[in-house]
């Protein structure tokens, strides 16, 4: 088990976590920056701040009960659909890949994609807004056509991380799934 | 190549015996369905084994050994259990074994014919028996496409899945049968049943025959001649209550039908319908009792009159302020008048219907609502159909100020082809030049010029029509979107997700459990349900109402031209 941290696209701090759990079998998990206090603090006082001008103006408390209800609900609906903590690539060679990404109030999605769907996985440019990012994907294989590609399936999205850090996660996947090509095919 | 072992957690503490289940060569996996204990006669086994495979169509047979050891390992045991390897021949055999209360198992494997003596590596894949036979797995849309494709192809987990699914005879007998064989698998421990499901399937059967008897009865009324004559249909097809008590009708007939469901959308559609019926029942039920406390019924009919002569009011200052200076625009005086009056005259006499109808509307609104114990879209339906009704005046100004307008478009458009010395050639649909005589052209620019300058009247009073017919369609759609809402939800199916995620799957998703070296590796398989989108998206009811019937381009550019426009249309309903 080996953590070492990068930076992701933006320039927040992330750390990687690899772990090789038997010959086969690899969890590569990116963990995303945390949120931060003073940004949280800062958008809950502009808030307030605006509630408590708005019941200077009206003189109706219930711009003030609205306001804590909104911040409350807006925070509890940013924890469990927005905030990713971190996310997890499991490769099993002979059984497939399965995508986690764990949310800050310990909500889990999985997505879980058969080796024999998977056509590759490869390092892909993208132009996001202003900056040229590199992004990892699973390209799925199209079942009528054994050159086609049906479906690409972008990995971190929420933490974006910087080459480097692709190139090792990369390398992991690509040592186990060259294994399916060299294991001797059962008829 | 790695050996996939798919073990149910529940055979974790079994006693020493042989493991039968289903062998797929082409992942190189096995699972295992169940655990056959000592004593047993290995010719009955196989014998077993061959009448639950003519059974239920899964190749079952005997894939290796499995000891649980609460001492220490015993030799002898294991040299018994090598040569059980030779009476049931299997390629590969796989033997587990267990000592005392270790979660590391040791799993090995016996080839006989194989090349390479090299040490394949293994997986251990637990699995919960009961949740993945009763899961149903969702494969996504696009894979649904390429079901002519060969086994090998195929989803690998929809094959364990299937194996697990299938396999449910197996699955039927327990411990405390005298049968020659002992096996442990889910259910091992006992048969569990439930007294109320059991009679509730012995209850449907004759309830199911009574409501067919009565729902033949009342389609063959609904199809009698007597209700075909023309004045009756035409009434029948505009009114949309008769729409959604004919949908309803043949819920009813889906529900009630005697052939078990085939598959699983077809189990789930029918329960979907019947929840759905249930709860829109229910409502329209508390709706009725809650209308008819208190008299609100009485109160109800007794300030619609009040309403519609409001209304009534509304419209004719509306038309007094049209015919006066509108918005400080200058109208053709003579023109306005004449609309105006004619108009006026029309709400005169639509007043005059709703008063001699008054006595009457408090005991026909107390019958109406007495049908609101049908459902809550019936009562939603009859809504809005008393909204039609009381606003028809609405729609008779807008149809007469449509084709008003309509006219003088089309007048002003071919005599402005003429004014331009060109013509509409109906044969070959485009616009040719043409010479016209003298007088000709005259008497053409003279009607061009009156149309033109009458075309602010009547488009000021198309537009006012036009507004006020769109506020009412507006308004109906919205209670007919509602009732869509009741009428395709699937409530069961969600139900279903919130109590029992389990049984709609999307996928799987695997745990990896504590490792040890030298040890296969331990991954615990469980079961990923399907989102809520997911479950609306996949057991939606379809419905008898389509919409829109027309884009945003073409409805803007039928109002401009001053057709007619119906913007709900049902399915079924010849297009005019």
């Amino acid at each position: 088990m080996a953590e070492r941290s990068y930076r992701s696209a933006a320039g927040a701090a992330i750390a990687l976590r690899r772990r090789q759990h038997s010959a086969s079998c690899r969890e590569l998990a990116v963990r995303c920056p945390r949120l931060q206090l003073r940004s949280l603090s800062a958008v809950t006082s502009a808030v307030w701040l605006a509630a408590y001008g708005l019941f200077v103006l009206t003189q109706n408390s219930m711009v003030l009960s609205a306001a804590i209800f909104i911040t409350l609900i807006g925070l509890i609906i940013y924890l469990h659909f927005v905030k990713v903590d971190q996310e997890s690539l499991l490769v099993i060679g002979s059984l497939g890949i399965q995508v986690t990404s764990s949310y800050a109030s310990g909500k889990e999605s999985t997505t879980f994609i058969e080796m024999g769907q998977v056509k590759d996985v490869v390092i892909n440019e993208a132009i996001h807004m202003q900056k040229v990012i590199y992004y990892l994907c699973i390209l799925l294989q199209d079942p009528g056509d054994p050159q086609g590609v049906s479906e690409v399936v972008p990995l971190f999205q929420s933490s974006k991380p910087r080459l480097d850090c692709l190139i090792e996660v990369y390398k992991s996947c690509q040592e186990i799934l060259e294994q399916r090509k060299t294991a001797p095919q059962s008829s | 190549m790695v050996l996939k072992v798919f073990f149910p957690s529940c055979c974790s503490s079994a006693e020493s015996g042989i493991l039968i289940g289903r062998w797929i060569s082409e992942q190189n996996s096995a699972v295992i369905l169940a655990v056959v204990h000592f004593p047993f006669i290995p010719a009955q086994v196989k014998q077993y084994l061959s009448e639950v495979q003519r059974v239920t169509k899964v190749s079952v047979s005997v894939l290796g050994s499995w000891s649980n050891s609460k001492q220490e390992k015993e030799e002898s045991l294991s040299e018994f259990l090598e040569d059980l390897g030779t009476i049931f021949s299997h390629e590969p055999w796989i033997q587990i074994s267990k000592e005392g209360d270790s979660n590391f198992w040791s799993c090995s494997t016996l080839q006989k014919h194989s090349n390479n003596p090299k040490e394949e590596e293994i997986i251990l894949v637990y699995y919960d028996q009961r949740k993945v036979m009763l899961s149903h797995l969702h494969p996504p849309l696009d894979t649904a496409a390429f079901t002519d494709h060969k086994a090998a192809d195929a989803s690998k987990l929809a094959a364990i899945f299937d194996t697990v699914a299938k396999s449910k005879v197996l699955f039927m007998t327990d411990r405390y049968d005298d049968g020659p064989i002992k096996l442990t698998h889910w259910q091992s421990d006992g048969v569990e049943a439930s007294i109320i499901v059991e009679l509730m399937k012995q209850a449907s059967v004759p309830a199911c025959m009574l409501l067919t008897f009565l729902l033949s009865l009342i389609s063959g009324i609904c199809r009698s001649r007597v209700l075909k004559f023309w004045p009756l249909s035409f009434l029948w097809s505009k009114l949309s209550t008769c729409e959604q008590l004919g949908h309803r009708l043949q819920h009813l007939q889906v529900i009630s039908s005697n052939k078990k469901a085939q598959n699983q959308t077809q189990l789930m559609r029918k329960a979907n319908i019947f929840v759905s019926l249930l709860v829109d029942v229910a409502l329209g039920i508390l709706l009725m009792s809650w209308l008819y406390r208190k008299n609100r019924i009485g109160h109800l009919a007794d300030t619609l009159i009040p309403v519609a002569d409001h209304v009534a009011e509304e419209l004719q200052d509306l038309l007094q302020w049209l015919m006066g200076a509108p918005a400080g625009l200058k109208m053709n005086r003579a023109l306005d008048q004449v609309l105006g009056r004619f108009f006026l005259y029309h709400i005169h006499l639509w007043i005059s219907y709703i008063h001699l109808m008054s006595p009457f509307i408090e005991m026909i609104l107390w019958y109406v609502g007495l049908s609101a114990c049908l459902g809550l879209t019936v009562a939603l339906c009859i809504l809005s159909d008393i909204i039609a009704l009381l606003t028809f005046h609405i729609y008779c100004f807008y149809v007469y100020g449509a084709r008003l307008y309509c006219l003088k478009i089309y007048g002003l458009s071919s005599l402005w082809r003429l004014f331009r010395g060109k013509k509409w050639n109906v044969l070959r649909q485009r616009v040719d030049s043409c010479s016209y005589d003298l007088d000709q052209l005259f008497i053409g620019t003279l009607l061009f010029t009156i149309l033109l300058f009458l075309l602010p009247t009547t488009a000021l009073y198309y537009l006012v029509f036009t507004l006020l017919r769109l506020l009412v369609v507006i308004v109906q759609g919205l209670i007919h979107l509602l009732v869509d809402l009741i009428d395709s939800l699937p409530l069961y199916s969600i139900i279903l997700r919130l109590c029992r995620s389990y049984r709609l799957a999307a996928g799987v998703k695997f745990r990896v459990l504590e490792q040890q070296d030298g040890k296969p590796l331990r991954l615990l398989m469980q079961i990923n349900p399907l989102s809520y989108g997911g479950v609306v998206q996949t057991y939606r009811l379809p419905t008898y109402s389509c919409y829109p019937k027309d884009t945003w381009t073409s409805l803007c550019k039928k109002l401009f031209l001053g057709e007619l426009i119906y913007p709900w249309k049902n399915k079924g309903e010849k297009q005019d």
